[in-house]
């Protein structure tokens, strides 16, 4: 290594508890000489203030007692998951992602990759020692073929524990990246390319280009079993023969700087013209009004959840206090719908509606299913399409009308929700009044005002169709 | 202002005037809607919104983002929720703040996407490894679930540490009508320990490493220290407990259904009310311990009797007089319903002493 002052990293380093020159790594470890190439080009490039270190869990876990810059340590893997987040939180920072094979290309590779496929901004420098240093020499997903190691102790057998992963070359199937490069810190002159590789990656952050891939071939004699120079040779010889060195991709030239934030209205501005806000009144306190429960049954596609809505809107205009809740999941997909509103004067308890006071059924099942729980007094709605295959419970009054059937004859298939709309306020069950029903309509339509008049007609015609069928005496 | 949203929408619309500047979220049922809000809006007000890999990456994005000073959101339910629980262990020892919400689905396992409360042990005991424990906060309709996001926040940042947002299916899925906040929360300095890639912020670490012993034993020592200090902001609400023989002790839309049986035993001519913790973590036991002293009480839960048992235990460690407390659940899915609150809080009134248990539904 060179005797020159190392720029980046502290003078001592205090961190580790007793101030110190050595570092915690032994001889011969490649990871002092990645951290002094990567300081060294950070300071030379400017952009040490600027400049956050992911730390991985591994031996570079003590990444922050030597690097001077912003530090963060991640959890085993999640590097790329926490810079991800730190360069979308603050464009301007530099955000490094320091990673061994075991924490990169085992546990965490879905992250890297993910990473990786997104182009986030972020330099990776990926330590492939062959090994997992920290834990005590295991088998890492980039073990060579045949080399022993404390679980692969007969040596790796590719019949049982698969082959040496090759990230950069998995990477290089990946459209985002703008760098991925193999180098080594065996010798001084692939030091030299390796230096490069460091500064070629932090200029990429620099300019905001992208995503900057840079493996190092990385000797541990301790865990290779081998002196200083025997690892080296081994990274040199046994590692560059499974992992050739090279940059297989460099886009830096070409790649765009992304664009600057735009700017954008606060969130009080923003809501405050937001197309969905309603402009409701708040609800009044209304000891009088008797607390209407009601129930929305039939398939999905025939308007159930926002026949819901529609009438839940009207509680709001007529300042009543009002839940919504639909049927959800996998419910819903097999093709039934249902929702629950309450009308109140006073806040609600709960929004579920187990004994519905009013019931619309606008098919078979849901009418078999949720008509005996009625309450005695209440009401069910059901469409005249639905066989009555069993009595409504005692006490509880059925009208049956032809909704669907109108809404067909009418031309409007997909409106027989607001036949079911009339009804309920020509029965007069909700408690709320027709007016504001009729608004509620209105607004549903808010995004394709043609709608308005047809359904507007639609309603009268069902008002019609009940003033002839239905005695007057079901009303209430 | 008001809008008529759903309870995961105002969840959104919550941490954008809590300031929170990053959401990151991987698709749930019954919790997706607060993703789709999050991509809709974010975007418009200049923030960012990302669709993590997987759960583990949703948090330790929010860890990620904590730690460069950011006021980033995550939300889930159970199975992405369990995914998560090694990022909150991290952020609790990086003293790191973020807020997650988890809107309960029935478990274990994939189980169903119907409303439970089965994951309260999971947020208020810790959950992940290690001695430690969130802030967990129980909204009990739409409005809440946008307060309340916006007071995890607050309580996240004033105390560096995680805290969840503990809904359900239900409380997701409902709308309801929601007052907007009148403005946005200020934002914390986050300048003397977050990294933000500035010259002021080089010095700063954010790691949950303490590699001695006796470091680690004085970090858990202060973490507990930080919970003490937390007690102060417990929250609850009682209703119609005055004059009440009978107190329903339920959580989150528990306690919407209790609030219910509560008026209809009253129409019956029992007195019941209703106590709710707003805060599970740290929760209100003194205000629980005097609620229900010489009456009976009665816990209404969507889940095992994990919130029955905390609340013995809570009683139990404020040094209250031993009161047993009934039990009234359903798990599953199934919403536990008006008249069975009903039925059991007269079983529990005619049994014996008071708090004599009432014996379990299900
Ligand atoms: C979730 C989790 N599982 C396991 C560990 C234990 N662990 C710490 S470091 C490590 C492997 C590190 O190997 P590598 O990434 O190759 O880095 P090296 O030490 O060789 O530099 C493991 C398995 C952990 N910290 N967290």
């Amino acid at each position: 290594m060179t005797q020159k002052k190392t720029v980046g990293m502290y003078e001592s380093f205090v961190r580790s508890g007793q101030p110190t020159r050595a570092t915690h790594y032994c001889a011969g470890c490649g990871h002092g000489i990645i951290h002094k190439l990567i300081t060294e080009a950070m300071v030379e490039l400017g952009l040490q203030d600027r400049t956050i270190i992911v730390n991985p869990i591994g031996c570079g876990v003590f990444g922050y007692y030597y690097c001077d810059c912003g530090n963060v340590g991640a959890a085993h893997g999640r590097a790329p998951a926490v810079g991800t987040a730190i360069n979308r939180g603050r464009r301007e920072a530099v955000v490094i992602s320091y990673q061994g094979d075991g924490d990169l290309g085992a546990i965490g590779f879905n992250n890297t990759f993910q990473a990786a496929s997104r182009g986030e901004h972020m330099a990776v420098f990926f330590v492939n020692n062959a090994t997992y240093g920290m834990t005590g020499g295991q088998m890492a997903p980039t073990t060579l073929v045949g080399m022993k190691t404390t679980t692969s102790p007969f040596g790796r057998d590719p019949l049982t524990a698969g082959y040496p992963l090759h990230v950069c070359e998995v990477l290089n199937q990946l459209k985002a990246p703008v760098l991925i490069e193999r180098v080594s810190v065996a010798d001084t002159k692939r030091i030299m390319q390796a230096r490069r590789a460091v500064r070629k990656a932090l200029e990429i952050q620099r300019d905001g280009k992208g995503y900057a891939f840079v493996e190092f071939i990385s000797p541990c004699p301790t865990n290779m079993g081998l002196d200083s120079i025997r690892a080296a040779i081994f990274c040199m010889e046994e590692m560059e023969r499974e992992f050739p060195l090279g940059c297989m991709r460099d886009n830096s030239a070409t790649a765009v700087p992304r664009a600057p934030v735009a700017p954008a209205p606060g969130v009080e501005a923003f809501f405050a013209q937001s197309e969905r806000q309603h402009q409701a009144p708040v609800a009044e306190a209304d000891e009088a009004f008797k607390e209407q429960r009601l129930k929305f049954t039939g398939f999905g596609g025939q308007g159930i959840l926002s026949l819901g809505i529609c009438v839940a809107e009207a509680a709001r205009l007529e300042k009543r206090f009002t839940t919504w809740f639909p049927s959800y999941g996998p419910e819903q997909r097999g093709g039934s719908a249902a929702c629950s509103v309450v009308v109140s004067g006073k806040p609600i308890g709960s929004p579920a509606v187990d004994r519905p006071d009013v019931l619309v059924c606008m098919n078979q099942p849901s009418y078999e299913r949720f008509a005996p729980d009625v309450r005695p007094g209440g009401l069910v709605i059901v469409d005249a399409s639905v066989p009555l295959t069993m009595p409504a419970p005692a006490g509880v009054r059925v009208v049956s009308m032809p909704a669907i059937d109108l809404s067909l004859r009418l031309g409007v298939p997909q409106a027989a929700n607001t036949m079911m709309l009339a009804a309920l306020a020509w029965l007069e069950v909700t408690g709320l009044r027709s007016e504001h029903l009729l608004a509620a309509l209105d607004a549903s339509f808010k995004k394709k005002p043609a709608l308005v008049e047809k359904n507007r007609l639609l309603f009268s015609e069902a008002t019609a169709w009940l003033e002839r069928h239905v005695p007057a005496e079901v009303r209430g | 202002m008001t809008k008529f949203v759903k309870g995961n929408e105002a969840v959104v619309i919550g941490a954008m005037y809590a300031g929170c500047d990053v959401y990151f979220g991987y698709p749930i049922t019954p919790a997706s809607e607060i993703a789709h809000a999050a991509a809709r809006w974010f975007p418009s007000v200049g923030r960012e919104f990302l669709q993590a890999e997987c759960e583990t990456a949703s948090i330790n994005m929010v860890y990620g983002a904590a730690a460069a000073g950011r006021l980033a959101l995550t939300a889930t339910s159970g199975p992405g929720m369990s995914l998560m629980q090694e990022g909150l262990s991290y952020m609790a020892g990086a003293d790191l703040p973020g807020v997650v919400v988890n809107i309960m689905r029935a478990g274990p396992g994939l189980g169903n996407v119907y409303p439970e409360q089965g994951d309260y042990n999971q947020a208020v005991k810790g959950g992940g490894h290690g001695n430690y424990r969130c802030v967990v906060l129980a909204p009990a309709s739409v409005q809440e679930m946008c307060d309340l996001t916006m007071r995890a926040f607050e309580l996240s940042f004033k105390y560096l540490t995680p805290a969840i947002v503990l809904a359900d299916g239900l409380l997701g899925q409902m709308m309801e009508t929601l007052a907007l906040p009148e403005r946005e929360m200020p934002k914390p300095d986050t300048t003397s320990w977050a990294v933000h890639g500035t010259p002021e912020t080089r010095g700063n670490l954010v790691v949950s490493i303490r590699p001695t012993a006796l470091e680690q034993e004085a970090h858990n020592v202060r973490l507990q220290a930080k919970y003490a200090a937390m007690q102060v902001e417990a929250q609850h609400e009682t209703y119609l407990c005055d004059d009440a023989e009978l107190v329903l002790v339920a959580y989150g839309i528990s306690s919407r259904i209790a609030r219910t049986a509560a008026e209809a035993l009253r129409e019956q001519g029992v007195k019941a009310g209703v106590f709710r913790p707003l805060s599970l973590s740290p929760f209100p036991a003194p205000a629980l311990c005097r609620t229900i002293e010489g009456r009976r009480a009665l816990v209404v839960e969507l889940s095992s009797g994990q919130f029955h048992d905390d609340v013995l235990l809570q009683i139990a460690k404020a040094g209250a007089r031993y009161q047993p407390v009934g039990l009234c659940n359903r798990m599953g899915g199934m919403v536990v319903t008006v008249d069975e609150v009903v039925a059991a809080a007269k079983r529990e009134l005619a049994g014996g002493a008071p708090g004599e248990p009432s014996g379990r539904l299900s």
